[in-house]
């Protein structure tokens, strides 16, 4: 049967994040019991009331380390753990008991991915499209273009984030401050719902986008500066090919080395966009792991973890997908090694 | 020396290393200066710049100033410690990689890029999570061993294309155990790459500090900048407008890494043949 190289490579990535995937939910599992509290001593202790006697006391407590499987051995509550966890059953909330995980991360995660996708796909394009021209055209658009991006390729986002909300919120009123719609509404698909999301969205978005431009035109113009150099370049000019193919060939070229890089820090993009949700109070994972972290809820700051983590590593697939059908190189590599 | 005369012709490297010693020095002198305890309540709430709180206070009346020296020292000590720390693990796991090859390496390499892909974040907020008495000191531990990944990737790849030159099989024909190898014949050699690595594991090393301590996982026993940001998000203050409580914590901040980022990039231009003009 034949199977193409291509193919055949996101195969064995995807075994590879499948790996990957274990180990995280291994961690997500192990980490939290490092400490050496036990959480329901912390839920317990917020639940002691006066009136409550003894019985009534040691009654609950076995409950809850029955509903939170922690009186079976770490073993069997390992494979609970990892057997819950592949059928995306994230558990029950401690401080808001019985709210199940899943209800309280879903409430989150359509905020967090309407945020982050368009500002990750929008910020990764501009930035790489205006890196390239600059390198391309050099002179006095670069000369401005060059200090612009590394100065919003070093700010950090969130950081980055207080000052936008500060200027465009606060000083001059001209956007919302907070909250990812009015406080007097709620949510449903009409229009005055939309119009108040759209106002809200603006400063979050454009904290991520402009940091994300700016990174990533520094990187994308310095590979271009460089393909500029090589003698491909040289020879496609010398035999009188037109601009347009030049620079489409030299995008290609520099886009790989931009598209690996991309997928080495979207862990820290997405940790650091989650970040920037706590500044405008945005109502997605972020400020559900802020919230969580303040109410001291185990379980919602694991599977808000895990639900970051899986996100990431299915984002680095999509990516490794891609470079393997863009990369030629990728191709004969894994035909060479598999014949 | 060459080099360094080289280096100290750009001007991105003077500025960026003459604000970071000068934040070093702020952070250092004021406080022997000055010795009055940071988490003094003795002001107004919320009170506004003035002659006698420069920067104001914040909701429990600390002097913003005085907070924000000493948040800067405890950053800079975090960036420093987590940075070290991380630049050792990386270098050492790397190192050893590169130079071994074989099984060790494929090991190596195969855990590195696992960890490579975990978000650091999500391993930093489930350790801290799950210690309730977290010191500046231990913090910077945490941040350090969730960072070391990428400078392993990237000294293994250095390290591979050294372990073929003459004066490593001449040390190796020589009978020289491993570890002198690494130590005398490959780490000198990437000593200047270590310590570009090392500025930028201090800067994200300073940003994760941030972002934990945002999120409310802080140190218990110090001020650090993040933390001032985290009060200013629980306090109100960033809402109500009172910007003396965060913009200088936020600016402080992003001056610190852009100082180390311009550091960075000036170095590279110096050591990399391909970029110098």
């Amino acid at each position: 049967m034949f199977i193409s190289p291509a193919f055949r490579y996101i195969l064995r990535r995807g075994g590879w994040y499948l790996l990957t995937l274990f180990v995280a939910i291994a961690l997500n599992f192990a980490l939290p019991r490092l400490g050496p509290t036990n959480p329901v001593d912390t839920i317990m202790t917020r639940l002691d009331s006066p009136g409550m006697d003894s019985q009534e006391y040691m009654r609950l407590y076995e409950k809850y380390m029955r509903d939170f499987n922690l009186d079976k051995s770490l073993p069997v509550q390992f494979f609970t753990y990892l057997g819950k966890s592949l059928q995306g059953d994230l558990g029950v909330s401690f401080t808001r008991h019985p709210q199940k995980v899943n209800d309280i991360l879903a409430s989150g995660l359509p905020w967090t991915l309407a945020l982050q996708i368009p500002a990750l796909l929008l910020g990764w394009l501009v930035g790489n499209l205006l890196g390239a021209y600059a390198a391309y055209r050099r002179g006095i658009f670069d000369k401005g273009f060059y200090p612009v991006s590394l100065f919003f390729s070093s700010i950090p986002y969130f950081c980055f984030a207080i000052l936008l909300v500060y200027v465009f919120a606060i000083h001059f009123p001209l956007l919302p401050a907070f909250g990812g719609y009015a406080g007097n509404l709620l949510p449903d698909f009409s229009f005055t719902f939309l119009a108040s999301a759209a106002q809200h969205y603006i400063l979050p978005f454009l904290s991520l986008f402009l940091i994300l431009v700016g990174g990533q035109a520094i990187g994308m113009r310095s590979m271009s500066i460089y393909e500029l150099g090589t003698d491909y370049v040289k020879y496609a000019k010398m035999m009188g090919l037109g601009e347009g193919r030049i620079v489409q060939y030299i995008f290609r070229n520099a886009m790989l080395p931009q598209l690996t890089g991309l997928a080495l820090s979207l862990g820290a993009m997405v940790g650091g966009a989650l970040i920037t949700e706590i500044v405008f109070s945005y109502p997605g994972l972020g400020m559900v792991m802020f919230n969580a972290i303040r109410e001291n809820d185990y379980p919602v700051i694991q599977g808000c973890a895990l639900l970051v983590t899986v996100g990431v590593l299915a984002a680095n697939f999509l990516v490794d997908i891609l470079i393997g059908i863009l990369d030629p190189r990728i191709g004969a590599s894994q035909q060479a090694g598999g014949a | 020396m060459r080099m360094l005369r080289s280096l100290l012709k750009q001007p991105t490297f003077l500025l960026g290393t003459l604000t970071f010693l000068g934040a070093v020095l702020l952070a250092v002198f004021f406080p022997l200066l000055n010795p009055v305890d940071p988490m003094l309540r003795d002001g107004p709430a919320f009170a506004a710049p003035s002659q006698e709180y420069f920067l104001g206070t914040n909701n429990e009346g600390q002097d913003m100033l005085v907070l924000l020296i000493y948040g800067l020292r405890s950053s800079l000590i975090v960036g420093l410690l987590a940075g070290l720390f991380a630049t050792v693990l990386g270098t050492f796991i790397g190192v050893l990689a590169g130079y071994k090859g074989g099984w060790l390496d494929d090991i190596l390499t195969a855990v590195t890029n696992l960890f490579l892909v975990i978000p650091s974040l999500v391993i930093l907020i489930l350790i801290s999570n799950s210690i309730e008495k977290r010191s500046l000191g231990l913090i910077a531990l945490i941040i350090g061993a969730s960072a070391w990944t990428w400078t392993a990737r990237s000294v293994r790849a250095q390290t591979s294309s050294l372990r073929e030159r003459d004066h490593v099989s001449l040390a190796r024909l020589n009978g020289d155990g491993t570890f002198s190898i690494l130590a005398r014949q490959i780490v000198p050699y990437l000593l200047s790459y270590i310590f570009m690595v090392f500025i930028l594991q201090m800067a994200s090393g300073i940003l994760s500090e941030a972002a934990i301590s945002m999120l409310g996982l802080g140190p218990y026993d110090s001020v650090s900048l993040g933390q001032i940001l985290n009060n200013a998000q629980v306090s109100e203050g960033l809402i109500n407008g009172n910007w003396w409580v965060f913009m200088p914590a936020a600016l402080l901040i992003s001056v610190l890494t852009f100082a180390l980022y311009m550091i960075n990039t000036s170095m590279e231009e110096v050591f990399n043949p391909r970029l110098r003009k």
